[in-house]
């Protein structure tokens, strides 16, 4: 009994315990603060509007483009033009991606396991990784006309560079010991390669992916802009040209959702294909 | 020199010579480095040899040539009666780190020697021996785990099953424990007599601890840097089993400071 009258004073006197202060943003849960972030937002849009801060010709109410998402989605659902245009601009997203794996990795693979790749091929792609790509546009449009081949083969220049840097990266993250331990067993180059350097690889591959999947998007959209074409940015062009705000507001929208869904998928097929890593997928292709 | 040496190769060990080195010489021209000068050394069947020298002496340069990772500048290296003039799969190799794979299961990490020179369906066949090799190492069902899963002495035995599943006439281990905290490599050290007196296996280790080398090994080789030359072999007389109690008696004491005195004159001439 005396031991308990002993440490009493040490359970009713707070001041003796060094406790853990807790911020407030760290007990509030994430989608809580992203909700209260985003209803911060609209409601500076609205009070800017309200206000008439800028003239509603260039800034719509959040009302209107709320309108104008719904409706650009019924569209979209009622397989109206809108969706023929993003129809069109989801075949150039799959093919410039297919296209810019396909010459990435293969050019990796070359830049990163031979030195003749080393040595010759990689100062010229460095050049040609430094230049601004989206300057190419005129000449890819001169060449393959106002059809989809143009955006195609801009998107694909625009994301294959990542692509063959994630790559040539991958094949030279193995470390010493691991190549040490190869050639004791005696692997050829072929084995290293399969069975060590590309698995070992993989996370940086698919870095490169990520970088490259947001690349293609704007390669193709930019390609719309410069070589018009029926895909959705082309709509968002002429929506602009009417100054049909709303319009040019929710069709971004959607768009960013086709961005999304891309670079989600490739975070997906990452986690499925590198199980071993465990890291935060979503977060590392944006360094 | 050599013939110091030579004398004091242990005495005992009457058992077939199974790694030799005659006269192996190392340089690298191109940096202007004499590597290894003039080194001897016969590895017995079952006998446990340690080369212990400050970083930098030329171990590990000794153990790239031993494994057949770099050929010598003049000398002969004979591995079984043939000369090593590459990889072989009779050499087992041990590093510092595990270097397991996290893509395979610990299984598949340990048939891996045998898919890379024999292929898939070979490697498979071995599953069965491999568990057995898990057994013996105290890994018994980490077989189908990932090595993510495996602290870092569990990944070592895993290691050491890899290096095992060949069958090598010779283990060399290029300071195998070292990466882990010293009670679980002590407890590691241990393990590895075990094993070796289990296997019969003919091993050679280099290492920066005295003590490990002398509670593991027969003969300890001492190392002066530049060029490497091993200045002494000093034989070590503990019974075998040895134990980690044995590191307090004073005839290990004596066996320390013994190769501590001749690493410090070699390691600042």
């Amino acid at each position: 009994m005396s031991q308990t009258t002993d440490t009493d004073p040490h359970t009713t006197t707070p001041d003796t315990v060094w406790s853990e202060h807790v911020s407030l943003i760290d007990r509030i849960p994430r989608s809580v603060a992203m909700a209260g972030l985003f209803l911060a937002f609209l409601a500076i849009w609205q009070l800017a509007w309200s206000l008439q801060l800028v003239s509603p010709i260039i800034l719509p109410s959040p009302g209107e483009t709320a309108r104008d998402i719904v409706f650009v989605g019924q569209n979209l659902f009622s397989g109206d033009y809108m969706l023929t245009a993003l129809r069109v601009t989801v075949t150039e997203v799959i093919y410039s991606f297919a296209l810019a794996i396909l010459i990435g990795f293969s050019l990796g693979v070359l830049v990163g396991e031979t030195v003749f790749g080393e040595r010759a091929v990689m100062p010229y792609l460095v050049a040609i990784d430094t230049m601004p790509k989206i300057a190419f546009a005129p000449l890819f449009i001169a060449w393959l006309g106002f059809g989809i081949a143009s955006k195609v083969a801009l998107a694909t220049f625009i994301a294959t560079f990542p692509i063959i840097v994630g790559t040539a990266a991958g094949l030279h993250a193995a470390d010493e010991n691991a190549r040490m331990l190869f050639r004791t067993m005696g692997a050829s180059r072929l084995q290293t390669l399969m069975k060590m350097k590309l698995p070992t690889g993989l996370p940086h591959f698919f870095t490169g992916l990520k970088i490259a999947s947001v690349g293609v998007m704007a390669g193709a959209i930019t390609g719309e802009f410069l070589g018009g074409g029926k895909g959705f940015g082309e709509l968002i062009r002429v929506a602009a040209s009417q100054l049909d705000t709303p319009r040019v507001f929710s069709l971004i929208i959607y768009l960013s959702l086709l961005g999304l869904a891309t670079f989600g998928s490739v975070v997906w097929i990452q986690r499925r294909f590198v199980f071993w890593q465990k890291t935060s997928a979503a977060t590392d292709g944006m360094a | 020199m050599i013939a110091t040496v030579s004398r004091l190769i242990p005495a005992g060990l009457d058992a077939r010579p199974v790694y030799e080195l005659r006269g192996v010489n190392k340089t690298f021209p191109r940096r202007g480095v004499h590597a290894l000068d003039r080194i001897d050394l016969t590895l017995h069947e079952g006998g446990f040899a340690s080369v212990i020298g400050a970083s930098g002496c030329g171990k590990s340069t000794l153990l790239k040539i031993m494994a057949g990772l770099l050929p010598p500048s003049a000398g002969s290296v004979m591995l079984s009666g043939k000369a090593v003039i590459g990889p072989r799969r009779d050499i087992g190799m041990m590093f510092q780190q595990a270097t397991l794979f996290p893509w395979r299961t610990t299984i598949e990490n340990i048939v891996l020697p045998i898919e890379i020179r024999d292929g898939r369906g070979a490697a498979r066949a071995k599953h069965d021996e491999a568990r057995t090799l898990l057994d013996l190492v105290g890994l018994t069902g980490f077989g189908d785990v990932f090595p993510n899963e495996l602290s870092g002495g569990m990944a070592q035995r895993a290691a050491i099953c890899r290096m095992l599943i060949t069958k090598p006439a010779v283990l060399l281990l290029d300071e195998p424990f070292s990466a882990l905290d010293e009670l679980t490599r002590d407890y590691m050290n241990m393990e590895l007599q075990k094993i070796c007196m289990a296997h019969n296996a003919t091993t050679f280790l280099v290492t920066h601890s005295i003590s490990e080398a002398v509670i593991l090994s027969d003969v300890v080789y001492v190392m002066s840097p530049r060029p490497g030359r091993f200045i002494e072999a000093v034989d070590i007389d503990l019974p075998r089993p040895r134990t980690l109690d044995m590191i307090t008696t004073p005839r290990f004491g004596a066996l320390v400071d013994r190769i501590r005195g001749r690493l410090d004159r070699g390691a600042f001439l």
